[in-house]
């Protein structure tokens, strides 16, 4: 009885996750990753001589295919195309992001609120999409492309039952917009923490990533245009829903936000004081 | 336009301010009005010229530094009218404080003019 080395199984298995893509107009080049529901291959579309992510799905449906092909937003990544393998299984191209995962570009970004601005174009993305009734159910930043022009693209949209990934999956087992939300919070707060950003984060963050990732889904934001005002209210120096103030909150906020100005004004009292004292009347 | 609206009005309230309060220095008389009315219309003048600057201009810097230029420059011009009744020039009251409002205005103008292209 002779026995299948481990390395031969692996070879086989990789063989066989090979699309026979015989009668499209796409040639495989490399295998890029293994997303929810199938997996992605970077493919040259021979029609139109450009590089295109062709994701062949695990299941047969095409649901997920015509779900996100009405998906029509700067942040989401298109899809081109929809087909069927000899085999039976659904693939889809989708353009090919050239760029940097969300977990691999936070290490080049230095300020939080540079980080955070990328988390606003995140959220608008999931905000659309969930006005047309699609939630991620798995969003986490290997999920989020950062392109060489600073676009900010959410793929793998899990329109089927997916997982979900430890750390960012709400805890909850039905998956509604408000599990995106949980999702987006420990986002925020893998991109503050995450990281070694080495710099102190205010309480209002911390409020805002307490508030997104509540474990009761009615304690988080209502819904992700909320969570985004939050992010928006904070990075314009303003008080957050997350945070209820205090009076010296306020007073503290107001001097951070017009400290110059502030600086200004008690100069010229200095200088008023000082010309009364030296060369007063 | 709203620039230039804004930078007018804060520098004629300012320059108002400035002048009471310079007022204050000389002693309440019947110097406080013709003080602030002239304090007044300098910084309008500063504020005006600030304003166009900012449509003109986008450096922050610049924008400062023609309303700081300016305005120590009305200040001199005023500072050097001696008091007609004591014959005394007071250049470090006028300039000192008159070279700080048009800093304060330069500086608020930019501030605007950027939170308005932010806005846009």
């Amino acid at each position: 009885m002779s026995w299948i080395s481990d390395k031969k199984i692996e070879r086989l298995r990789q063989a066989a996750e090979v699309p026979d893509l015989t009668g499209t107009h796409y040639r495989l080049l490399e295998r890029v990753a293994h997303g929810g529901m199938g997996v992605v291959w970077l493919a040259l579309d021979e029609k139109l001589d450009r590089r295109v992510a062709l994701k062949v799905l695990d299941v047969t449906g095409e649901e997920e295919a015509r779900i996100l092909a009405k998906l029509e937003h700067p942040g989401i990544v298109p899809v081109h195309d929809v087909g069927r393998l000899a085999d039976g299984r659904v693939f889809y191209a989708m353009k090919y992001i050239e760029g940097d995962r969300l977990d691999h570009h936070v290490s080049g970004i230095a300020g939080v609120p540079e980080r955070l601005r990328i988390v606003l174009r995140i959220c608008e993305a999931v905000a659309f999409a969930h006005a047309r009734g699609v939630v991620h159910r798995d969003l986490k930043p290997e999920n989020i492309m950062v392109g060489p022009f600073g676009e900010v693209l959410v793929m793998d949209w899990g329109v089927a039952e997916v997982a979900g990934t430890p750390g960012y999956m709400a805890p909850e087992s039905t998956r509604d917009a408000r599990a995106d939300v949980y999702s987006l919070g420990a986002i925020i707060g893998f991109l503050i923490d995450g990281r070694p950003v080495g710099r102190h984060v205010g309480k209002p963050l911390r409020a805002i990533v307490e508030k997104a990732t509540a474990e009761d889904p009615a304690a988080r934001y209502k819904d992700v245009q909320a969570l985004a005002a939050d992010i928006a209210a904070y990075l314009d120096g303003l008080p957050v829903a997350a945070h209820p103030e205090t009076w010296l909150d306020s007073t503290a906020r107001f001097l951070q936000r017009h400290r110059l100005a502030v600086i200004l004004v008690l100069a010229y009292a200095v200088v008023r004081l000082l010309i009364h004292i030296f060369f007063g009347a | 336009m709203k620039k230039v609206a804004y930078a007018v009005i804060l520098g004629a309230i300012l320059g108002a301010l400035d002048g009471f309060s310079a007022a204050y220095e000389f002693g309440f008389g019947t110097k406080v009005l013709t003080l602030a009315g002239l304090s007044s219309i300098k910084s309008l003048v500063v504020g005006l010229a600030v304003g166009i600057t900012a449509v003109y201009v986008r450096n922050k810097g610049v924008i400062i530094a023609v309303g700081t230029i300016l305005a120590l420059v009305f200040a001199y011009l005023v500072a050097a009218q001696p008091d007609p009744d004591t014959g005394e020039k007071y250049y470090a009251h006028i300039m000192g404080t008159g070279g700080l409002v048009g800093l304060i205005v330069g500086y608020a103008t930019a501030k605007y003019s950027e939170e308005r292209k932010m806005a846009s």
